[in-house]
This record gives C-alpha cells, sequence and structure tokens, in this order.
C-alpha cells in the first residue's frame, strides 16, 4: 500500500474542488468557521478531527443538505447549486457515516437508483416502451453490475440490501455513490465499525476508486487509515480548520496530538483553540468524556 | 353416529398401523362422512334460505360443506401418500389439513346454528343436521392430534409446457368460478358460509405449498397467465342472466381500479394520501359536466373519449394544484393535509349550488341523469346478444371498466419497474439518501402524486356513467360505501402495498362483506377496525405481500435466497434443499 501512496506526485494541479471561508452557523452555534479546502484531481484527502469538530457538518455544505452561511465552493470551476440532487449531477458523490442504503430495495436496485442522474428515462418512456427506453435499462443495468462487480458483489444482486452484512452495506454504499459517475468522491467515516482485514480491503478499493480518476475526501477516525491512504490531511478542531499538510507533517503536529487528547500545549499558535477545547470540556458533564475516550 | 363408530373400530382393528396414520385415515373418513351427511335432511322446513329439506341433493350451503369435505378427504388421502394426490401438497399436509377441517366446521356449523336462531330452536334440525355437525367435528379433532410434517418443497416435476399451460388455465378458471359464485350469492347466509370455505381454503392451499408452486408456474408463462387473467376476467358477465351482480362486480373494479391508482402514490412511493377519493369526485364530477345532462351547468355534449381526457386532465391539474404546495411536508404532515384537502373537496362541491356559491354542481342534490354512453351506435344503456349470451347494460360498463383497469394495471407495473418507479421506492425508503443520489425528491413525488389523480380521474369518468347521478356525499373520507378515502386506504393496506393482485384482493373483499351482509350496515365501520387490527399484528404486509414486503416485515424467519436469478438456478437450488 505504502508503494501506491509515494507513486502519487503533488504534480496535478488542476483543482476539482475549491471550498472557501465555508461558515455554517445553527443560530449561536458556528459548527464550521470559514474554512478552506481544496482538493485536486486524482488526489485522496483526509478530513481528521475530534467528535463534535464540525466534520459531517462541512460535509453537508459540500453536498448542499446545508447551505452555508457564509462562503462559497465550487466544483470545477463552477459554483455549486444549494440542491443536493444538483450537487450529485454536478459530479460529487457521498456516502453517509451512518449508512443509509435503501434497505428493502435489492443490491442491484441501490445501484441503479445511483444512476438515476445519468439517465433521463421519465415516466412516458417507462410507460410506452420504446426501443430507447430498452437500451437505457439494459446500460444501466451493465454499468451496475460492472461496480458491483468492482466491489466484489456481483453474486449478491439478488439480495435485499438489508440482509447484507455490515462491511457489504458500506461497501454497496460506495458502489451506489459510483454510480453516479462523481469526479468527486466523498466517503464519511468509510471503516467505521471494521475489523482491520476489511479496513485493509476498503483501504485497497479507495486506492482503486482513486486510480480510476475519482478525487476522494475522507472522514476518519481510524489514524493508521487515514496516514496510509491520503495525500494530504487536513485537521479540523471546533469547526476550524487547525491545520493541513502531507500525512507527516499532521502526525507530527503538536496541535492535532493536543486537539486529541485534550492537554494544553503552551505558548503554541492555535492555543485559543485548545483552551477553547478545555474550557468546553470543563463546562460539560460525562458525556464528553465518553466521546473523548472513544477517540483516544 | 351409527358410521363413526364403526369408524373407530376400523381404526382400533388397524393396530399395526402407526398411530398417524389412523389418524390420517380418520380425516378422511371424517371428510368423506361430512361429504354423505350434506346429501341428507337438515331441515323440515323450507324457510330457511336454499331448501336443504331435500335428501339426496345437497343445497345452498350443503354445497358449501360438500366442497369442503371433499378438500379434508383429499388432502388427508394425500397426507396417506396415495399415488397421484401428492402434488396437493409440496410443503406438508398437516397444517393444511387443519384449516381445511376448520373450515369444513366452521361452515357447517355455521349453517346448523343459523337454522336453529332464525327458525328459532335446535327442534327445527332434522336428524341429517346433527349427523353433518357432528361428522364435521371428527376431522378437526384428529388433524390436530397429527404431528406437524412442515417440509421443505421438493423441486416440481418437470412437466411439458402444454401442461404447465393447462395448469394454469384450469387455475384461473377455478378462480373465476369461486369468485362469481361469491358474487353471485343470493343471500347472506350462503355468502357468510362461503367467506368461511373460500377463506380456510385459500389460507390451506397457500400452507400446502400449492399457491407457491402455482406462482411459479404464473412468474415462468407472464404472457400467457395475464392473458388468462384477463380473460376470466372479461368472462364473468357472460355467466349472469340478470344485471343484479354486474352492478357490483363494476363497481367492484371502479373500487379496485382506484385503489391501484392510490397504490402507486401509498405504496410506491409511500405518500399517505388520506383525501384520494376527491380525484376520483374530480373526475366524476368532470364527466357528469359536459356529458350533456340537462341538470348540467355547461351545454356541451363531449364524446367519452373527450370526457375521459378531459376528466383525466381536470384530475390532473388538481393533483399538481394540490400537491405542489402540499409535498414539501413529510410523513404525518402530508396525511393532514391530503385529508383536509379530500374535505374541501366534497365540501366546496356541495355549495356551488348557486346560493352559497355560483350554480355549477346543484350542491347536495348532485348532477343527475347522466346519459349512457354510446360508442358508434353502440349503445351501452341497453342490452345487446353477443354470441348468443345476453350482455345487459352493467355488463357493458364492466368491460369498459375492466379495459380501463388494464390500462392502470399496465402503468403500474411499467412505472413501477423503471427508473422513476426506482426513484419512488428510494424516496419512500430514504429521502435524504435519495436525493443525495441525485434524486430531486419534490419533481418524483409530484409526479407519483398527479399520476395517481390522474388515474383516479379516468376511473371517475367511467363510475358517472355507471351510476348515472353524481352527489358530493360520494366522495366523503369514511363512509358505509365504499369506495371512500379510508375504504380505499385499507383495500391497498390489507391487500398488500406495492403490489398489484393486492388491491384488486382487497378491494374486492372490501366492497363484497358490506353488499353482501347488508345486516351488518351499522358494526361494519367496527368490523373492519378489528379486521385491520388483527391483520397488523398477524400479518403486516397485507394479505398478498410482495417479496420486498414479506423480507421486511419477517425477517427473522425468511431466508434471503432468491428463489430466482441465480445463475445457475438448478445446482444452486439443489443445493440451498440440500
Amino acid at each position: 500500500m505504502n508503494d501506491m501512496t509515494t507513486t502519487t506526485q503533488n504534480t496535478k494541479t488542476s483543482t476539482v474542488l475549491d471550498a472557501s471561508g465555508v461558515t455554517m452557523r445553527f443560530g449561536g452555534l458556528t459548527a464550521v468557521r470559514s474554512v478552506d479546502l481544496t482538493v485536486s484531481a486524482g488526489e485522496i484527502v483526509g478530513l481528521i478531527g475530534p467528535n463534535g469538530a464540525g466534520k459531517t457538518t462541512f460535509f453537508n455544505c459540500l453536498t448542499g443538505l446545508y447551505i452555508p452561511t457564509e462562503g462559497k465552493v465550487t466544483y470545477k470551476g463552477t459554483v455549486l447549486p444549494p440542491k443536493p440532487h444538483l450537487v450529485t449531477q454536478a459530479g460529487i458523490a457521498r456516502t453517509f457515516q451512518n449508512i443509509r442504503l435503501f434497505s428493502n430495495m435489492t443490491v442491484l436496485e441501490n445501484v441503479l437508483v445511483g444512476r438515476h442522474t445519468r439517465t433521463k428515462e421519465g415516466l412516458w418512456s417507462a410507460l410506452l416502451r420504446g426501443p430507447g427506453f430498452k437500451k437505457a435499462e439494459a446500460a444501466s443495468h451493465q454499468r451496475a453490475m460492472e461496480l458491483l462487480e468492482f466491489i466484489g458483489l456481483q453474486h449478491k444482486a439478488d439480495h435485499l440490501a438489508r440482509n447484507l452484512p455490515y462491511g457489504e452495506q458500506r461497501k454497496l454504499e460506495i458502489a451506489r455513490a459510483l454510480a453516479s459517475e462523481p469526479g468527486l468522491l466523498l466517503l464519511d467515516e468509510p471503516t467505521a465499525g471494521m475489523n482491520p482485514q476489511e479496513t485493509r480491503v476498503t483501504e485497497e478499493l479507495i486506492f482503486a476508486i482513486r486510480d480510476q480518476g475519482i478525487a476522494v475526501l475522507v472522514i476518519e477516525h481510524d489514524m493508521r487509515f487515514i496516514f496510509n491512504l491520503c495525500d494530504r490531511v487536513a485537521c479540523l478542531v471546533q469547526g476550524e480548520k487547525l491545520v493541513e499538510g502531507t500525512p507527516e507533517t499532521v502526525q507530527g503536529d503538536e496541535r492535532v496530538v493536543a486537539a486529541y487528547l485534550g492537554t494544553p500545549f503552551e505558548g503554541a499558535p492555535g492555543g485559543e483553540e485548545v483552551a477553547e477545547v478545555e474550557a468546553a470540556e470543563a463546562q460539560s458533564t460525562t458525556s464528553t468524556t465518553s466521546t473523548e475516550g472513544e477517540t483516544q | 353416529m351409527t358410521t363413526d363408530t364403526t369408524k373407530t373400530a376400523e381404526a382400533t382393528l388397524a393396530g399395526e398401523t402407526s398411530r398417524t396414520t389412523v389418524l390420517r385415515w380418520l380425516t378422511a373418513l371424517g371428510g368423506l362422512a361430512t361429504i354423505a351427511s350434506t346429501f341428507l335432511s337438515w331441515t323440515y322446513t323450507d324457510e330457511f334460505p336454499g331448501d336443504l329439506t331435500v335428501y339426496g341433493y345437497p343445497g345452498g350451503l350443503q354445497v358449501l360443506t360438500l366442497v369442503a369435505g371433499l378438500l379434508v378427504t383429499l388432502y388427508a388421502l394425500a397426507s396417506l401418500d396415495i399415488k397421484g394426490l401428492r402434488w396437493l401438497a409440496p410443503t406438508g399436509t398437516t397444517k393444511a389439513l387443519r384449516l381445511l377441517t376448520l373450515g369444513a366446521l366452521g361452515t357447517t356449523w355455521f349453517t346448523v346454528i343459523a337454522i336453529a336462531v332464525e327458525l328459532g330452536g335446535v327442534v327445527n334440525l332434522e336428524p341429517g343436521g346433527f349427523v353433518a355437525a357432528m361428522a364435521s367435528a371428527i376431522p378437526v379433532a384428529t388433524a390436530f392430534m397429527l404431528a406437524d410434517d412442515t417440509r421443505k418443497a421438493r423441486r416440481a416435476k418437470e412437466l411439458p409446457s402444454w401442461a404447465e399451460i393447462l395448469i394454469i388455465v384450469a387455475a384461473f378458471g377455478v378462480g373465476l368460478f369461486a369468485v362469481t359464485y361469491g358474487i353471485d350469492t343470493e343471500y347472506a347466509e350462503l355468502f357468510t358460509g362461503y367467506m368461511i370455505t373460500a377463506g380456510f381454503a385459500a389460507a390451506a392451499l397457500f400452507k400446502a405449498g400449492v399457491m407457491a408452486r402455482l406462482s411459479a408456474l404464473t412468474t415462468k408463462y407472464r404472457p400467457i397467465s395475464v392473458a388468462a387473467a384477463f380473460v376470466a376476467a372479461a368472462a364473468f358477465p357472460f355467466t349472469q342472466t340478470t344485471d343484479q351482480f354486474t352492478l357490483i362486480a363494476v363497481n367492484i373494479l371502479i373500487f379496485a381500479t382506484v385503489a391501484l391508482g392510490l397504490n402507486i402514490v401509498v405504496g410506491l412511493a409511500g405518500l399517505l394520501d388520506l383525501g384520494y377519493v376527491a380525484f376520483l369526485g374530480v373526475g366524476a364530477y368532470t364527466a357528469a359536466l359536459v356529458s350533456g345532462t340537462t341538470a348540467s351547468a355547461f351545454d356541451v355534449e363531449f364524446p367519452f373519449w373527450a370526457a375521459v381526457l378531459t376528466g383525466a386532465a381536470v384530475s390532473l391539474i388538481f393533483g399538481v394544484v394540490i400537491g405542489a404546495p402540499t409535498l414539501r411536508l413529510r410523513g404525518d404532515y402530508l396525511a393532514i393535509v391530503t385529508l383536509g384537502f379530500g374535505e374541501i373537496f366534497r365540501i366546496t362541491v356541495g355549495n356551488l349550488d348557486g346560493v352559497s356559491g355560483p350554480q355549477v354542481t346543484n350542491g347536495p342534490n348532485g348532477i343527475p341523469n347522466i346519459p349512457d354512453l354510446v360508442f358508434f351506435g353502440y349503445d351501452f344503456g341497453e342490452s345487446h346478444s353477443i354470441g348468443g349470451f345476453e350482455l345487459g347494460s352493467y355488463a357493458n360498463y364492466y368491460l369498459l371498466m375492466l379495459l380501463a383497469m388494464i390500462l392502470v394495471i399496465l402503468v403500474f407495473s411499467r412505472a413501477g419497474s423503471s427508473r422513476i418507479g426506482r426513484a419512488w421506492v428510494a424516496i419512500r425508503e430514504d429521502e435524504t439518501a435519495a436525493t443525495a443520489m441525485g434524486i430531486n425528491g419534490f419533481r418524483v413525488k409530484l409526479i407519483a402524486f398527479a399520476l395517481g389523480a390522474t388515474l383516479a380521474g379516468l376511473a371517475g369518468t367511467v363510475q358517472a356513467h355507471v351510476q348515472s347521478t353524481v352527489v358530493p356525499e360520494m366522495y366523503v373520507f369514511a363512509g358505509p360505501v365504499p369506495p371512500n378515502s379510508a375504504f380505499l386506504l385499507a383495500a391497498v393496506i390489507l391487500g398488500g402495498m406495492g403490489t398489484i393482485s393486492g388491491p384488486l384482493v382487497g378491494a374486492t373483499m372490501l366492497y363484497m362483506i358490506p353488499a353482501k351482509l347488508q345486516f351488518l350496515q351499522d358494526y361494519q365501520l367496527l368490523g373492519f377496525g378489528l379486521a385491520l387490527i388483527l391483520l397488523m399484528r398477524f400479518r403486516p404486509e397485507g394479505l398478498i405481500a410482495n417479496r420486498r414486503a414479506q423480507l421486511e416485515f419477517h425477517e427473522t424467519d425468511q431466508l434471503d435466497v432468491p428463489e430466482e436469478g441465480l445463475p445457475s438456478s438448478g445446482v444452486g437450488v439443489a443445493k440451498a434443499g440440500a
């Protein structure tokens, strides 16, 4: 795996995603505060941060589920429309932190739903069943089966999604997202709840996706996974971007360690945030300590 | 009684045979005794409907007992592994036998008790009645002593395709006969007996695995099965001599068609619409207004095809106008708003009478005297003789309505298995995930809502001509006469959401029960409430479930191994079975 990471050079310059100054406020609470992030073509970018740092909120801002209070997100140079389905159509696909498959549809149908934006057949063509409809359906089926082969689920095409084991559900969600032929794939904790073996398989899957020319942005808590996988890692703390750089830089950054472990680092830039984190922790009760325990 | 003792003697004589065999033989003999008892006289007078006084000729309810007894005997013999009868029970006989014996007991005892109650005392029973009661009780006792022999169905024997097609045709023939018999029942007692017999028999056939075999066959020969179903449905008016029962059948078809339309909205897209009957009303009122009746505010007379298109188009417009603002709501809120709109339609139509509002609909009096349809000189209001069969007025409308239903079924199945249909199901499953997959939720929901409205409007145009009168009170939320919104939803849920045959079965039952059992009028809604609660407890997927719903509600006892669709089905099934 490591050799694959090293082969990717930072020579690719075309920017796929450019988020600048994204701020999201819910009433008085600022969940994300002026975050800048760019993702270039063929790049795997990681997004880390303690629980409640605003990673998923940031994701939702990118995919149109939330409309950012301030800032702007462009995809390949065009400003993203504020509707999730239009964002998907533009070329950004996502998975969810808690799996959101269509559990009572079959595996194949799930992937076919992902094809929705890339096909045009409306109600009339469905009712009249002309040759164009059959061709499009056949093409969609073929593409969906290819994707199922890609993730290794082709033999379970007729099973209900709900009856798949956990790891396969995660994979299916990725296949469903890939079906919309995205230029950028957003993965929200793709290895949550997986054992080390499954995590390695997912890692290889993400590399394979990258090799197809799809840029990937990953949220993850598994540090080994993220530092193996990503070309660049950004760390969000308390809604703000603390640091961004190569895995080595982020790994070695004491502020990141401080943010995760909760110990103040005197005199460091960003100490304010750490102090804020501390203050918040001091205020809150056992719930915070338990989440902190998880992140460690 | 004497026959019973000899049977017991026979049974004890067969000491070497195991207990099971004895019990099975006893069951078979009990069934035979039940059959024999129907040839006796059960009562002294012919005051009880159906004339049960004749020896040697079963009449009325006795016929039902005869059929139930016959089925008990057949299945008991099948359980004894008699050659040629094994196909009756691919997945085991005991459960089917228990249900069948209960059916025979229920029908017989219902008859006997009805005689005693209606004629005033047990004294009205002839010995034949007592014999029947005892004879039908024996198999119940023996069947419930039998051990459960539920097994996995073996692979069906390969039959030549002509034989399989013949089986399909025969099955639809039997189905047509059974339904026709139910619709033709002339008195409430006979219908109740029919419901008991048919209900238990259908459940038994399901338990025995015959229905599964049959549905496997119909999937294999899909076009032939569909054609056979429609031929069977179209054959119904030719079996009738009067219009009395054809009218019931027309109303069932209207009810079922509208329920199918609602199934797109509720079953596929998951939008709970509690005011659906309003769209039927829009179609019916539109058709009435352009029908040329003197009571109409507009002095126009559209040909029927134009009236149908107008009715459907006006319904479509109403669907979009009502749907556009309300479909932004989710779940319960949508249900409340649609309920409100349904009532608004009824009240508005009631007020457009020239006093409270402009004179359009005659208010509560409705629009009467809607003329009969005339197609190229073929007057729907008159009887016609086709191929020696007399087709009455309602028979004409029945065939027209059947065409409308075929259209709706076609729309349902084609839309359901396409890109748009998958989008509907995805929206129903998880709206957030669906929009994240690029589905424009609002647009797709609006299409479902408008399509449902259009189909209901289409059915409404025919309904206006069948009833020849439209009044606002036909389109209420809940009332004693279907179709109304509550009954439509009940038909969809009772039958099975997201299926085609589900709403058909649900609508048939929900229409026939109140139409046949007039004495139930006051308790009808209570009865349906109870029935729905029981159904939700024991079979939440509806009477006819699609595979998806079946797996959804019974996750523990289902293996998710698709029976078809595996690449090497032969090997795969053999392995799964082993």
